[in-house]
């Protein structure tokens, strides 16, 4: 069975999704990646949604949910790219995503992934010393 | 108004409703909708398609491109012989659902679409036509 690649960068994760989803391929990006957390230790999880064409309720809630799911892992999540027809069509279907952090772009999300975890760098610094 | 061409694919398996968007994709694209109206037809597509397939155990999908005076539009008509929905007026009502989505797809898709009618009887199963204009 096909499934979305996730690549690890450092201390994050990327998946790109490229291909239109059938809803089974939806579900297993979504064991995929809170398996890869846990195992990777990851802290932040970048998903680029720039080539989805549509998101309808059924990906909404596997994207909301990813986002709820790694937050219980403990890392962040930010979706980037989504298309404005997308994001037009998905608030009138009425999906918020909220709860979600977003960005226009990979660079944007890094930063704020980056961000994200920069704050808690910083708090471990001071815990040993 | 009067059909200019029609055509009936099966909505069986999560794979058809792949196909039902790709499908809609490229007539709403024939049909020079702009790209926020081929989106909303397609999702539209996509939450009533995945009904059929997980509600109605399996049905069908009617394409036809309309014509009216001098506007051209898509016509989507989704059947099953499945349970049927015993209460309509809940059906429509956003957040209520059955199963375990969020209750956003009849409601939802009918805010993305011009034209929206249902027919449904329990045990017989249930109707679905929309229609969005360019």
């Amino acid at each position: 069975m096909d499934r979305i690649p996730i690549l690890r960068m450092g201390e994050f994760l990327l998946v790109t999704i490229q291909v239109d989803m059938h809803d089974q391929l939806a579900v297993s990006l979504q064991d995929d990646l809170t398996a890869k957390i846990v195992k990777t230790g990851a802290k932040g999880v970048l998903i680029d949604i720039s080539a989805l064409e549509m998101v309808d309720s059924f990906i909404g809630r596997m994207i909301a949910n990813i986002s709820s799911m790694s937050s219980v892992l403990d890392a962040h999540t930010v979706v980037v790219g989504m298309q404005p027809a997308v994001a037009i069509t998905l608030v009138e279907l009425g999906l918020s995503l909220r709860g979600v952090t977003t960005a226009l772009s990979v660079d944007r999300g890094m930063h704020l992934l980056r961000r994200a975890m920069g704050g808690e760098e910083a708090a471990d610094v001071r815990g040993q010393e | 108004m009067f059909v200019a061409k029609s055509e009936t694919l099966p909505v069986r398996t999560e794979q058809d409703i792949v196909v039902v968007r790709q499908t809609v994709r490229k007539l709403a694209q024939k049909a020079s909708f702009s790209l926020v109206d081929q989106t909303k037809i397609v999702t539209a597509a996509s939450e009533l398609a995945r009904n059929t397939v997980v509600h109605g155990g399996g049905g069908s999908m009617q394409w036809e491109v309309i014509q009216d005076g001098g506007r051209t539009g898509l016509r989507l008509t989704f059947e099953d012989q499945g349970p049927g929905i015993s209460n309509l007026e809940f059906a429509m009502m956003d957040g209520w659902t059955t199963g375990a989505g969020l209750g956003m797809g009849l409601s939802g898709s009918k805010r993305l679409v011009n034209e929206f009618e249902i027919f449904s009887e329990p045990n017989k199963g249930t109707r679905v036509t929309i229609a969005r204009w360019k």
